[in-house]
């Protein structure tokens, strides 16, 4: 159903989401739209990584360029929710395109190396500009959901809305350019640049658009943490950050689309199991804090040594080994 | 001690490489494996070498099983490997890379004594000991590799294509200090060369692989005069 | 007169320990084909055992050599279990690549999680072994205190002693034609696999040196997640691409380079933009010559 129809099949899954907004309570809404955002961000991960063979462990940077651009637009220009998640996205894919400049220029080990220097560095790059708003950062306030959905829908059930609408819509459009000619072509460079290149596909050209389309997409997902949390500042976009979206990439599979919502519900539902698990054994402070960091990490490791092209891919050969025999 | 090699098989991947080749080389004789481009000598001597996996098939050197263990035992058990393309480390220097072949070795005095002995051999490089590889012409590197082998006191010598991109006066020096090497020092010699004239030439026997099989083998002398071998490898 | 020479001071220190941070990055590399994003990780868990030691004996510097003789066998453990089998079941393809980058974010997080555990997540204090107020030259007060002088020498030391192994015994031959040349020497019958774990043991000692130097010469505050550790990365990390990657004098002279120069940026600019500068001259050297001061063209760009 999803190859034949695929937009119907968007269209069902967002109304199954929204009928489910309705019945669960408000912390799984706010899990939600988090999941949602997460979904984003790899989603843009996964682009740059499986489709054109480039690394970024700075991604929380790109993140942090839409959040920030969606906030100043706001508070300076007033500008209208839907316009900012515009800015957002077109301010992030100039950086992007930027850093892609530069990026396609470095193989592998230097990239990755590049972009985890700029995603340490960005706090205190934030704090050079005091427009920027220093270590408190800025506010970013979407106001309350408007009044004809009724009295009873909150805040977070409206977040929810709007961070699912936003990646059902970038997961479709982000589905149809993997299938466009773009796609094809990016994933002729992954795989090899000298036989992309003997094919006439520009490989710097597309590495650039890569870097760009997923800037992009990162900064939607910036713009959408920054709504969920009201703000806008260096902690919001930690180091921390940019490490969970590649584990969530890689738990994902970075080769296809298909398992995306692995690695963001996985990073969602670490940190509550762990949660359930102090609670259950009133174990000490110390679990608390660093179980979830050592499940991710164990997870990570074990998937890269493992299943390196993902779960979704793996099960995908399986399954083909065995229609073969 | 002979090289026996009988019925070996080699696979990259989905595509066969060499596949039932069989032959043997007896101790202190210098045998030449020709053939084209493609036709699998290269990767017949870096499997008796431990650098690729057999996937059928056995070869020994005396007693010592060539298809078990890695490259850097087999040196220890007297077979040492030539490369193709100078095997050199180009950013060492000539002496180092010479050291590097009996850098392994526990007696310290005879590994001394090896280097004297290769520098006798090759008296252009005790010139130039203190360059770095890399500013050696092709010949000399090509001795230098040569030499680095003959550092791990070699009874068996598996040369990958040494005449590859040199000079016809150089590559007729480099052929003699081969067959020098087989009978001064007693070294059995496999020779891998595309140059098959030459290397016919200063062997005992010789092998022909043709699309990773024997096509022919027999005594150099006898495949000189072969027609066929004339026709498809010698040009005349 | 005085600034122009607390900036040769606070830079060529600041250097000198960066240069250890981006030994290791190079041993690692030249040896494996891995960039160790958990290098920093690894020298922290070094720098925590360091912290233990300091206690049971009282003594700094009976507790730095046993600290880097730790962080040794840790290392080469690592690479032992982790980057062995990494290395076995390496496939080709677009994941081929960041396989081994994600894997040592993993370690990376691994560490800190155990080191949280162990420790907690508060931040510990070492106590310097030595004061740290600067020397008096006349009236002046300038940027060396008897710490900076003896971490400085304790660098020197270190890099004496790991040039020396590296060019005059058989130990850095095979380390150097391992890294340079696998190939050639395992058939020159070096054992190319022990030669790696000994790489990375070495790494693992130089990057312990870093993490405790680093600590007792800044602030003495450890914690799990130090941002001064993450710093310490990315300066040996930036040091050692400005050097070549492939070089060790090449990563000493891009240590102190880097260091002098952020000291110069420091006391004539603004301390806010340090990262900034390093960042740019990060990109710099990468994009204009992407070898490195030392270091040859192969397999730099994509």
């Amino acid at each position: 159903m999803l190859k034949k129809h695929p937009l119907f099949t968007f269209i069902i899954f967002g109304v199954i989401l929204f009928l489910l907004s309705n019945r669960v309570d408000e912390l799984r809404v706010f899990q939600g739209a988090t999941v949602a955002i997460y979904v984003i961000a790899i989603a843009s991960i996964i682009l740059l990584t499986g489709y054109s063979g480039q690394v970024s462990l700075g991604h929380g940077a790109l993140l942090a360029i839409g959040g920030y651009a969606a906030a100043l637009s706001r508070n300076e220009w007033g500008a209208p929710v839907w316009l900012t998640f515009c800015i957002a996205v077109l301010a992030a894919a100039l950086g992007g395109y930027l850093l892609g400049l530069a990026a396609a220029r470095l193989s592998g080990p230097y990239l990755a190396g590049t972009t985890l220097a700029l995603a340490i560095g960005l706090p205190s790059i934030a704090n050079q500009f005091t427009i920027l708003g220093g270590e408190q950062g800025l506010l970013f306030d979407i106001g309350t959901p408007p009044s004809f959905l009724g009295e009873e829908f909150t805040q977070y059930k409206w977040f929810f809305w709007i961070a699912s609408l936003a990646a059902l819509i970038a997961i479709y459009w982000l589905r149809n350019v993997m299938n466009s000619r773009y796609g094809r072509s990016w994933k002729a460079v992954r795989g090899n640049d000298v036989a992309a290149e003997l094919a006439g596909i520009n490989v710097g050209r597309n590495k650039v658009l890569a870097f760009t389309v997923s800037a992009g997409l990162a900064g939607l997902a910036g713009a959408l943490l920054a709504m969920t949390i009201s703000t806008v500042s260096p902690g919001a976009f930690p180091l921390a950050l940019s490490f969970s979206l590649a584990t969530g990439a890689v738990l994902s599979g970075v080769t296809t689309l298909g398992g995306v919502m692995i690695g963001a519900v996985t990073l969602v539902a670490i940190p509550e199991i762990v949660d359930t698990v102090v609670h259950r054994f009133e174990s000490s402070e110390s679990v608390a804090n660093n179980l979830p960091g050592l499940l991710v990490s164990t997870l990570l490791i074990l998937t890269v040594l493992f299943v390196p092209n993902g779960p979704v891919e793996q099960m995908r050969a399986r399954h083909e080994k065995r229609a073969k025999r | 001690m002979s090289l026996v090699i009988k019925d070996l098989t080699v696979d990259h991947g989905a595509i066969r490489a060499i596949s039932e080749v069989s032959f043997t080389v007896e101790n202190g004789k210098l045998s030449a494996v020709i053939g084209a481009n493609g036709a699998g000598k290269s990767t017949l001597l870096r499997t008796l070498s431990g650098l690729n996996k057999a996937t059928e098939g056995s070869a020994h050197w005396g007693d010592h099983n060539l298809l078990h263990g890695k490259p850097e035992s087999h040196v220890r058990s007297g077979v040492s490997h030539v490369s193709e393309g100078k095997s050199v480390v180009a950013e060492l220097t000539v002496e180092e890379n010479l050291d590097l072949g009996a850098l392994w070795r526990r007696n310290k005095k005879e590994a001394l004594e090896s280097k004297k002995q290769a520098l006798e051999l090759f008296p252009r490089l005790g010139e130039r000991l203190s360059q770095r590889a890399d500013t050696l012409s092709g010949g000399e590197r090509q001795m230098l590799a040569i030499g680095r082998a003959l550092m791990s006191k070699p009874n068996l010598l598996l040369l990958d294509e040494p005449s590859l991109g040199l000079a016809p006066l150089v590559v007729e020096q480099i052929f003699q200090t081969i067959r020098g090497i087989v009978d001064s020092m007693g070294v059995t010699v496999v020779l891998v060369e595309q140059n098959a004239m030459g290397a016919l030439k200063i062997a005992d026997t010789a092998v022909v692989l043709n699309l990773g099989r024997v096509a022919t083998s027999g005594s150099a002398a006898d495949l000189i005069a072969d027609p066929a071998v004339r026709a498809a490898y010698l040009g005349y | 007169m005085i600034q122009f020479i607390n900036m040769l001071l606070i830079g060529i220190g600041a250097g000198s320990i960066y240069a250890l941070m981006a030994i290791a990055m190079v041993l690692v590399w030249r040896s494996t084909r891995v960039i160790n994003f958990a290098q920093a990780g690894m020298a922290l868990l070094s720098t925590y055992i360091g912290f233990e030691l300091v206690q049971k004996t009282g003594n700094f510097w009976i507790a730095l050599p046993l600290a880097m003789i730790l962080g040794a066998l840790f290392s080469a453990l690592v690479e032992i279990l982790l980057i062995r089998t990494l290395i076995k079941h390496s496939t080709s393809g677009p994941v081929a690549g960041i396989v081994p980058i994600i894997a040592t974010l993993g370690l990376l997080g691994v560490i800190r999680a155990t080191i949280g555990f162990i420790w907690g997540n508060q931040d510990i204090q070492i106590q310097p072994p030595l004061s740290k107020v600067g020397f008096k030259v006349g009236e002046e007060t300038i940027a060396l205190s008897p710490m900076n002088l003896l971490v400085l020498l304790t660098v020197v030391g270190m890099v004496i002693i790991l040039g020396f192994i590296f060019q005059k015994t058989n130990l850095g031959l095979s380390l150097r034609a391992s890294a340079y040349s696998p190939e050639i020497a395992q058939l020159a019958g070096i054992r190319v696999g022990a030669i790696r774990t000994i790489g990375w043991a070495i790494a693992g000692a130089a990057g312990a040196a870093a993490g405790l130097l680093q600590t007792v010469n800044g602030t003495g505050a450890i914690s799990p997640d130090s941002l001064e550790f993450s710093l310490l990365l990315t300066f040996g990390f930036i040091a050692a691409v400005i050097g070549g990657l492939e070089s060790l004098p090449g990563a000493v002279l891009g240590a102190v380079v880097l260091g002098l120069v952020l000291a110069v940026v420091q006391i004539y600019i603004s301390g806010t933009l340090v990262f900034i500068v390093a960042f740019a001259l990060l990109l710099l050297v990468l994009l204009v010559r992407p070898q490195g001061f030392i270091g040859s063209k192969a397999g730099r760009r994509a």
